[in-house]
């Protein structure tokens, strides 16, 4: 049905509409609908920018995950940078970071259902980022049918 | 570039081989014209009697039975002719528009997908046969011709199939949809103006499709204001509070005002211990006063009304 | 050109053809507020319509271009947020107040025109 993994190297602001559009057509193809293609095309961005504002390059991998009834939008946000030193007030709500730049990280957390953000222990930053949908009857129906035929 | 003697044999050589290889296993684009030729014109002069063939052993099977006969014949008739027609073609495009038409006609009639896999099965069945009744002198002739007609005949009934449960899907999730909205009915009473009376529970799917449909409305409407009214709701959770408050602030990106009346105490209560500043939202203690208001906001200028904080002048 | 800038009476119509980027989106707030000083333009209608994507940076972009735009004497109006973006948009809790919003150019041109008359001072 779609490719495993969509990944977007993220150097300059540009990318950011290539992620965004990248985003967008993954949570698509899984069947997202579209307020939910676009929540997740509106997180992907901001932690894209977030890597073009903080370190200056990065890439962001996404891929998808089936767990029983529900389909998962699974995005990983790579850099090396020098890590984040105040995790904390950096995901605190109603932080910009640098003025005006946008909400970050915190914006990304409201749109997606999972985040997680880890700092290596020499630096480098990953932002994981889920979002679900739950199969509808059809789809389920579908599922079954095939795992009947199968066995 | 004349050829020199050995390119001359080469290619001598290479054009045997092609011929060997072409003889020994004859894939579906070399299959002669011939052939197919045969086939067809077979199929087509003993039309009548294969049709009638079929609809017997459509009704022996009990298929169909929704349909009256002279239903029942004219869609064999089409189905036979399209069928042998993508035999001829090699293209199913025009089978597969027949097949979604046919699903789109039969499926409201109560057809199920078994029934048109099996009469589909049965053409297939009925023109084997009769092949083989026909070409069962010639053993090798025989072969050629079920070898041709095999995988074509399987290639048109998984077209069909398909097309019929795509069409059948396609149906289900219209339905899906058409009741999910019927939950929330958004009404427009006047030219740019909505209503959306919540009744019943609210729990955060419902506030988030609610919101989608809502939306979606003042699109598709030009609503200038929405008078959302929540007498029926008897009580909200943080998240759904978080919901409302969205839908207003997103309305108003779209241009639209909203209007929130049948507060109960207990969920303005909710709001406030929210943090929600209901100075800031618009609302009315019942519907009937938040039409009235809504009527205001649209007659106070000839198209639109406030939309965000007023500038320095206020 | 992402953004196509037109004149129409005293109010400036930019129309967003694809999908900004953050440069392309500092350009464009320079340019629109040139365009308002030279053509002394009351208004500004900014269509949206082709943003799939607005996310916090640009919402805050739209914002602070409202102010500096109304304190050259222009009032913003956006139009073409569909749903889905604006479903997005509030998500980030950002005071978008001073930024007013039409449904379509039609409606846009009126809420202008509204503002026009109320602030009017010099009359006519």
């Amino acid at each position: 049905m779609t490719e495993d993994e969509v990944v977007v190297e993220i150097d300059s602001d540009a990318d950011l509409v290539t992620a965004r559009a990248e985003a967008r057509a993954l949570a698509s193809d899984l069947g997202f609908s579209r307020t939910d293609a676009t929540l997740i095309a509106t997180a992907i961005s901001e932690i894209a920018r977030n890597i073009v504002v903080h370190v200056g390059r990065g890439r962001i991998t996404m891929s998808h995950v089936r767990e029983g009834r529900r389909y998962g939008f699974i995005a990983v946000a790579r850099d090396e940078g020098p890590g984040i030193r105040d995790l904390e007030t950096a995901l605190a709500e109603g932080n910009a970071s640098r003025g005006g730049l946008g909400l970050g990280l915190p914006g990304a957390r409201r749109l997606m259902d999972e985040f997680e953000v880890v700092c290596g222990a020499v630096g480098g930053t990953t932002v994981t980022m889920r979002k679900w949908r739950i199969l509808d009857e059809l789809e389920i129906l579908r599922q079954k049918r095939r795992e009947a035929e199968r066995s | 570039m004349a050829e020199t003697d050995e390119q001359k044999e080469e290619n001598e050589e290479m054009g045997d081989q092609e011929k060997e290889i072409a003889e020994a296993a004859p894939p579906e684009e070399a299959m002669d014209d011939d052939l197919l030729h045969e086939l067809v014109d077979y199929l087509r002069d003993n039309r009548t009697q294969l049709r009638e063939e079929w609809v017997r052993r459509i009704t022996d099977a009990k298929l169909l039975q929704v349909m009256t006969p002279e239903e029942i014949f004219s869609e064999v008739t089409a189905v036979y002719d399209n069928y042998v027609d993508a035999l001829e073609t090699g293209s199913v495009e025009t089978l597969q528009a027949y097949a979604r038409d046919l699903s789109e006609r039969i499926i409201p009639r109560g057809v199920e997908t078994d029934e048109v896999l099996g009469i589909v099965l049965l053409l297939r069945d009925v023109l084997a046969r009769s092949l083989f009744e026909h070409y069962r002198g010639d053993a090798k002739l025989l072969d050629r011709i079920l070898d041709a007609y095999e995988p074509a005949a399987n290639r048109i009934m998984v077209t069909v199939g398909v097309s019929f449960v795509e069409e059948r899907e396609r149906v289900i999730r219209e339905q899906q949809e058409a009741i999910r909205e019927l939950s929330t009915p958004v009404l427009q009473v006047r030219d740019r103006l909505l209503i959306l009376p919540i009744i019943g529970a609210l729990d955060s799917q419902r506030a988030r499709q609610l919101t989608e449909q809502l939306l979606g409305s003042i699109q598709a409407n030009r609503a200038q204001v929405v008078v959302i009214d929540v007498t029926g709701v008897a009580t909200i959770d943080v998240e759904v509070a978080n919901h409302l408050v969205h839908t207003v602030e997103a309305a108003r990106l779209m241009g639209a005002s909203a209007i929130i009346t049948g507060l109960s105490s207990k969920i303005a209560q909710t709001l406030v211990d929210l943090g929600v500043d209901l100075a800031m939202m618009k609302t009315v203690g019942d519907l009937q006063g938040g039409l009235e208001e809504a009527e205001r906001l649209l007659g106070q200028d000839s198209r639109a009304p406030e939309t965000g904080a007023d500038g320095p002048e206020t | 050109m992402p953004v196509a800038i037109l004149r129409q009476g005293d109010h400036l119509i930019a129309s967003v053809q694809s999908d900004l980027s953050d440069s392309e989106i500092l350009s464009f707030r320079d340019e629109i507020a040139e365009r308002v000083g030279r053509d002394r333009a009351r208004g500004v209608i900014i269509d949206v319509t082709a943003l799939d994507v607005i996310d916090s940076f640009v919402a805050r972009s739209l914002r602070s271009l409202a102010v500096m735009l109304r304190l050259r004497g222009a009032e913003t109006v956006i139009v073409g947020i569909r749903p889905d973006v604006a479903i997005a948009i509030v998500h980030f809790n950002i005071d978008l107040d001073p930024v007013r919003t039409a449904l379509d150019l039609d409606d846009a041109h009126a809420v202008l025109h509204r503002l026009g008359r109320r602030g009017n001072v010099d009359g006519g």
